[in-house]
C-alpha cells in the first residue's frame, strides 16, 4: 500500500521556480501555513499563487516570492486589509488576475474537469473583464446572449491543511466548511497536505467519519504530519485563529525592517522552534474559535 | 437622545429593503446591514433566510458579537460553495458597504487610485461583488455620505455592475441588474429617477436635499416632496436591542 508520508522540506523540494501553486483555506482559516513557512525558508521564486488569500499570500509577498497572484480578496477578516499584500500591490510589484470569488471557483472546477472554460454570467458589466483580457466572452449556441467564459485555472501544485489524514492520503476536514479545498485538490497535478493528526486507515471506518472526506486519495500526492500546521490560521474545530499573533504580524508591516524581524523570529527558526515561540501545541489548541 | 437613536433609525430604514423579497437569503455585511437584515427577518419579511455569518443557515437571526449559552438555531449547512449555488440561482438580496459608488450604481471595494497596477490604496479585492451584482438584488449602506464615496466619474475599479449600458454585453439589459436601496447616514436613496437615476427617497431628520446633493459627486433626482425617514417604533427598538446586546452599532457610523 502506498505510503505518501513526507516532510515539509520534501514537499517544497518538489516545487520549482515559476510554478503555479494553489493554496487552500480561506482568509485566516485552515491555511497550510507550515508549508508556506517552508517555502519562505527556500530559495523558490517567481511563483504564481492562486488563493483565497490571507497571511499566506501576505507573507509570500513580503518575502518577494510572488510573481503573479490570482485572487478575489486577501484579508485576515478581523484585520480587513492584509498589510504585506497591500504594500506589494501599492508598490506595483505584483502581476495580478483579480476575479470574483465564484469565478475563481469555476476556474478551479474547469481545471478539475479538464475543460477549457465554464460559461457564467459572473463578471458581466465589471472591470474584472477589462483588467483580465484573457477572460473572453463567448456567444451561446442556445440563446442570443454573450456569456463570460471563465478559463480553467490549472495548478502545478496545491497545498492544503486538513484535520486528519492517513498515510495513503485519505484526508478529513471536520470543520464547518471545506472551503474550496476539494476543487484545489482536483485542479492540481499534485496536491500536498499537512494534517494535524495522522491516523490509521481504519479510523475512517468508524461512525460517520468517512462523511468528512471530500476528495479521493488519488488526489493527494503527499501527506505531512504537522500538528498545528495551520497556525496562525484556524483549523476548526481543533483550534481558532491566533488573534494576538495576527496583530503582531500586521503591526510588523508598519516598520521598515518589520518583515525581517518577523522572519527572524518566526520563520528562520524552523518549525519546531516556531511552535515553541507561539506558545506550544497546547496553547494553539486552546485558541478560541472565532465568533461572528 | 440616546447615542444609538440615529443608527437605529437607519437600521429600521434599511430593513425595509427586504420587505417584498419573499423567501430569499438576506445577507448584511457589517453591523448596520446585518442588524437591518435581522430586523427584517423578525418583522417585515419572516420568510427570509439568513446565515450565522459562518457556515450555517439559521432559523432565527444570530445576535451580534460574543454569545452566551444561546447556540445558533441551525437549519442547514451553508458553506461558501453553497453560498455560490444560492447566488447563481438568484434567490438572495445582499446589503454591502462599498468604498466607492458611482451614478450608475457601480460599486468598488477593490482598490483606489488611477493606476490599477499600482493602487494608491489597495483594499480587499472584488470579493463576491461581480457575481452578486449580476445574479440577485443588491443594496448599499454608506456610513459616511460624501463625494469620496459617491464619486463624480466611474468608480476606480468596477467590482459590481450597475446601470451602465456601455458595459453590457450582447443580449443583456438593465433588467438583468437589480439595485435597490442606498442607505446612508444622511438619507435613503434608490434608483427610481428617470432612466434609473439615483433618487432621494427619504431624508433623515434635519438633513436637507441640498446637503445630500452637495455630499454626492453626481446629480441626484430630487422629487418635490421627500418624506422624513421614519422613526423606529418601540417594538423595533426592543428587537434591535436583542439583536445587538453589546451595542456594537453605536460605532457603526464612524
Amino acid at each position: 500500500m502506498a505510503d505518501k508520508q513526507m516532510s515539509a522540506a520534501q514537499v517544497v523540494a518538489q516545487l520549482k521556480d515559476g510554478m503555479t501553486v494553489g493554496i487552500g483555506g480561506w482568509g485566516p482559516r485552515r491555511k497550510p501555513m507550515a508549508l508556506v513557512r517552508e517555502i519562505l525558508r527556500s530559495p523558490l521564486k517567481d511563483l504564481t499563487i492562486v488563493a483565497y488569500g490571507g497571511a499566506d499570500v501576505g507573507m509570500l509577498c513580503a518575502a518577494g516570492k510572488v510573481k503573479k497572484l490570482v485572487f478575489a480578496f486577501v484579508s485576515l477578516d478581523f484585520i480587513p486589509l492584509e498589510p504585506y499584500f497591500r504594500i506589494a500591490r501599492q508598490n506595483g510589484e505584483l502581476e495580478v488576475m483579480e476575479v470574483d470569488e465564484g469565478l475563481f471557483m469555476l476556474g478551479l472546477k474547469a481545471a478539475g474537469m479538464r475543460i477549457p472554460y465554464i460559461p457564467t454570467r459572473v463578471g458581466i458589466g465589471t472591470d474584472v473583464l477589462r483588467h483580465n483580457p484573457e477572460i473572453k466572452m463567448i456567444g451561446s449556441p442556445y440563446d442570443e446572449r454573450d456569456w463570460v467564459a471563465m478559463p480553467a485555472l490549472p495548478l502545478d501544485v496545491a497545498l492544503l491543511h486538513v484535520d486528519r489524514a492517513d498515510a495513503r492520503g485519505v484526508c478529513q476536514v471536520t470543520g464547518p466548511d471545506v472551503y474550496m479545498d476539494d476543487l484545489f485538490a482536483r485542479a492540481a497535478k499534485k496536491t500536498f497536505v499537512t494534517c494535524d493528526e495522522l491516523v490509521d486507515s481504519r479510523f475512517f471506518e468508524q461512525g460517520g467519519q468517512a462523511r468528512y472526506v471530500f476528495w479521493e486519495r488519488s488526489q493527494t500526492a503527499g501527506v505531512v504530519h504537522m500538528p498545528c500546521g495551520a497556525h496562525p490560521s484556524s483549523c476548526a474545530p481543533l483550534y481558532g485563529f491566533d488573534v494576538q499573533h495576527f496583530k503582531e504580524y500586521a503591526a510588523s508591516a508598519k516598520d521598515a525592517g518589520g518583515w525581517q524581524q518577523y522572519y527572524e523570529r518566526y520563520i528562520a527558526c524552523g518549525e519546531q522552534e516556531y511552535l515553541q515561540r507561539v506558545g506550544g501545541e497546547q496553547a494553539v489548541r486552546d485558541l478560541a474559535l472565532p465568533v461572528f | 437622545m440616546r447615542e444609538t437613536d440615529w443608527v437605529d433609525r437607519i437600521v429600521c430604514a434599511a430593513a425595509l429593503a427586504w420587505a417584498d423579497d419573499g423567501e430569499v437569503l438576506a445577507t448584511g455585511i457589517g453591523a448596520v446591514p446585518r442588524l437591518a437584515a435581522s430586523l427584517a427577518m423578525l418583522t417585515v419579511n419572516t420568510e427570509l433566510m439568513m446565515t450565522d455569518s459562518e457556515a450555517w443557515l439559521v432559523r432565527e437571526p444570530v445576535p451580534l458579537g460574543p454569545r452566551g449559552s444561546d447556540e445558533p438555531k441551525r437549519e442547514t449547512w451553508m458553506g461558501f460553495s453553497r453560498i455560490f449555488d444560492n447566488v447563481w440561482g438568484g434567490k438572495r438580496h445582499a446589503m454591502v458597504g462599498p468604498t466607492q459608488i458611482d451614478r450608475h450604481g457601480q460599486a468598488n471595494i477593490s482598490m483606489v487610485g488611477p493606476d490599477y497596477r499600482k493602487p494608491r490604496a489597495q483594499m480587499l479585492g472584488v470579493r463576491g461583488f461581480p457575481g452578486n451584482s449580476i445574479n440577485h438584488a443588491n443594496s448599499f449602506f454608506v456610513p459616511n455620505h460624501s463625494p469620496k464615496v459617491f464619486v463624480a466619474g466611474e468608480v476606480d475599479m468596477v467590482a459590481s455592475a450597475g446601470y451602465n449600458a456601455a458595459r453590457l454585453p450582447r443580449g443583456w439589459s438593465f433588467d438583468d441588474i437589480d439595485l435597490r436601496l442606498i442607505v446612508t447616514n444622511l438619507c435613503v436613496m434608490d434608483f427610481g429617477g428617470p432612466a434609473r437615476q439615483v433618487r432621494i427617497r427619504s431624508l433623515h431628520p434635519g438633513v436637507s436635499a441640498q446637503q445630500v446633493q452637495q455630499a454626492t459627486g453626481f446629480p441626484l433626482h430630487v422629487p418635490h416632496e421627500i418624506a422624513e425617514t421614519a422613526a423606529p417604533t418601540d417594538a423595533q427598538l426592543a428587537l434591535i436591542e436583542r439583536l445587538d446586546p453589546h451595542g456594537l452599532r453605536a460605532s457603526a457610523l464612524g
